[in-house]
């Protein structure tokens, strides 16, 4: 334990908060968890059907509290964290209806479709409905985006490691990304799954703190919301829609239709339909009912997760005694950025031991998040992309070597696009961009695929490629030419999060009028064909035959009245 | 052909040494106060955390528990 304290110290350089041997013991115990997980799981994994999609033998609970904790990357904890201090509580618009609505629409309306086609990913989903074409452009803009969004994790773990610990940012990107190779290249998604459950529980034991004890110092939710007003000098920090009725009268310059067509409709709808990282928890279940309800366990948490985001960033917002600034501005002055405010909020309430465990929880999170997707890139890689366009014809055993490999080669790819996140103000930004650009066009192609018999081959991959590449050129528009601002986000206020909202849904209004003409003027797939995998061409399994508790529909439809509810009392 | 052990036992033994630790330290903070620097340090989460990490530690690692065929 000694060697490992100095281990860990030498690898200092100046530190918010000093790790004692506790500390590190526990965090030490968490690393020797997973990959210990990862060697016992290896000998599970004998085929492809095993490495890549876990054998389909998952419970709907595994599968459900996975689909959650494979999201509960950086992004969620310190990025979302960052943008609560940042906008306020208009960032749980992201948890709330930029989530629930459309993990239940993946569960109740599309799972049938992806889980009886029997196909190993989205992108192979779309060769199914609509050829060649379309699964490579998905599965080649999925590989590239999953690769970035790898690096977003790295980059935040590094980052707070830095804040709290001193670590070298290389030395903690290298540790953590090469035990999350470990125990994928193990285990693949049985090992993912596995640790991602147990990641899940962590996170919220190590996170769970901040916000109890938070609330204690604030006195309650009426007084931190007079602080949080006393603080920045105006009082629409602290209301989820009272405040959108115009571009100007909110933090984040957005108005009402930006965050229900934006964030609501095209962004969520996208991500949680649509992405395969999440997807692929679903798909590992053991059958179509667990499936379903695995997306309303998921969303039921997914609900919760603010507790331990949200309100750690409106917590440092009203109780942090420094303000804190951008990235550029906190290089430049030497103050803590919006980034560092949930790691400053651990370091406020943790002792020894708990801190230990605040900080594993992180640690969990970027692991979580980045085995998501690596496991999903190996997937997408081997059976998407190298399985048709470069070696057709393999045995299994084949393929899941290149799985194997193909985990180490992501992992040393997203060390490489760690380093470009640093220059963002913020990461959600840089997500939301990432998101705009290939999430919100793949969502009008499936969702087109799923619901209208009369898309055609040509009409997918036509409107897949020219909404990705109009979410591309705008981005570059408004880059070339900020004024653009005021034609794609209707306003020249707004901020980078509106805009990526209103980008977002023009690439996917883009994709949608392109897929429909160009498939009123080529011919359609016979319906024999599309049995299993478009709306009206394919029976659907009734939950009728089990009792009224069992049915993920009424689960989904408790879950939308809480949703309401939430909505409601923060309004 | 050999059966899989629960992740909940996995997870079982993990909060079961992690309650060990967290209690521990929050035993020893509340009989040596100076040593407290966190905001509220007069809480001692550590003890009623720890003892709930424990105890939800301990639950799994019984229920889920491989057991003799």
């Amino acid at each position: 334990m000694i060697e490992l304290t100095s281990f860990f110290q030498a690898a200092e350089t100046s530190r918010l908060v000093q790790l004692g041997v506790l500390d590190i013991t526990v965090i030490a115990l968490y690393f020797v968890a997973v990959i210990g997980i990862g060697f016992y799981l290896k000998r599970f994994t004998k085929t492809g059907e095993d490495f890549f999609l876990a054998g389909r033998e998952m419970t709907a609970w595994i599968c459900g509290l996975s689909f959650v904790a494979a999201n509960l990357g950086s992004l969620e904890m310190m990025g979302w964290a960052a943008s609560a201090y940042q906008y306020g509580i208009l960032a749980a618009h992201w948890y709330w209806i930029g989530a629930i609505p459309a993990m239940l629409f993946l569960g109740i309306v599309m799972m049938p479709f992806y889980y009886m086609s029997k196909t190993h990913s989205v992108p192979g989903y779309l060769k199914l409905r609509f050829g060649e074409g379309s699964r490579a452009v998905s599965a080649i803009s999925f590989a590239v985006m999953t690769i970035l969004m790898s690096g977003i994790n790295m980059y935040s773990m590094a980052l707070v490691m830095k804040v709290v610990l001193g670590w070298d940012i290389n030395f903690s990107i290298w540790s953590a990304s090469l035990t999350v190779a470990a125990y994928v290249f193990l285990g693949g998604l049985l090992s993912a799954i596995f640790n991602e459950v147990l990641q899940f529980v962590l996170i919220w034991l190590g996170a769970a703190l901040i916000p109890i004890i938070g609330m204690i110092e604030a006195g309650g939710w009426n007084n931190l919301v007079n602080r949080v007003a006393t603080n920045v000098g105006r009082s629409d920090y602290m209301n989820l829609w009272q405040s959108l009725g115009s571009f100007q009268d909110n933090p984040m310059g957005i108005h009402w239709t930006g965050i229900v067509f934006g964030t609501g409709v095209v962004i969520s709808f996208g991500y949680w339909t649509t992405d395969f990282l999440v997807v692929q928890r679903v798909l590992a279940a053991k059958d179509l009912r667990s499936a379903k309800m695995a997306s309303v366990i998921g969303a039921a948490f997914k609900m919760m997760v603010p507790l331990i985001v949200i309100l750690p960033g409106l917590l440092g917002l009203g109780l942090l005694p420094d303000k804190l600034v951008g990235e550029a501005e906190a290089a430049a002055t030497g103050a803590h950025s919006y980034n560092e405010v949930l790691p400053l909020m651990l370091a406020r309430y943790c002792g020894p031991g708990l801190l230990g465990l605040g900080i594993t929880a992180l640690i969990a999170g970027f692991m979580s998040g980045m085995a998501g997707n690596i496991s999903a890139f190996a997937t997408v890689w081997t059976y998407d992309i190298y399985r048709p366009l470069i070696r057709k014809t393999a045995s299994d055993g084949h393929y899941l070597s290149v799985g194997r490999w193909c985990t180490l080669l992501g992992v040393l790819v997203s060390i490489g696009t760690a380093y470009l996140v640093m220059q963002f103000e913020s990461i959600m930004d840089y997500v939301q961009q990432l998101f705009s650009f290939f999430i919100a066009p793949l969502f009008g192609t499936v969702i087109l695929g799923m619901l209208w018999k009369r898309a055609t081959p040509a009409g997918g991959v036509w409107g897949l490629s020219l909404g990705t590449l109009s979410s591309i050129g705008m981005w570059l528009w408004v880059k070339a030419d900020p004024s653009a601002l005021r034609i794609i986000a209707f306003s020249p206020d707004a901020k980078d999060m509106a805009e990526n909202m209103y980008r977002a849904l023009w690439a996917w209004i883009v994709c949608v009028l392109v897929t429909v003409v160009v498939s009123y003027i080529t011919k359609p797939k016979p319906e024999a064909e599309l049995q299993g995998l478009v709306y009206g061409c394919t029976e659907i399994p009734s939950d009728s035959d089990v009792g009224l508790l069992r049915r993920p529909a009424f689960w989904a439809g408790v879950v939308m009245v809480v949703l309401i509810a939430l909505n409601i009392i923060f309004w | 052909m050999e059966k899989m052990i629960s992740i909940w036992f996995f997870i079982g033994l993990l909060l079961v040494a992690y309650g060990v630790i967290i209690l521990g330290a929050g035993i020893y903070d509340y009989l040596n106060p100076i040593k407290n620097t966190v905001v509220l340090a007069e809480l001692h989460a550590g003890i009623w955390w720890g003892a709930l990490i424990l105890a939800l530690g301990l639950y799994w690692a019984i229920t889920e528990a491989p057991k003799k065929d």
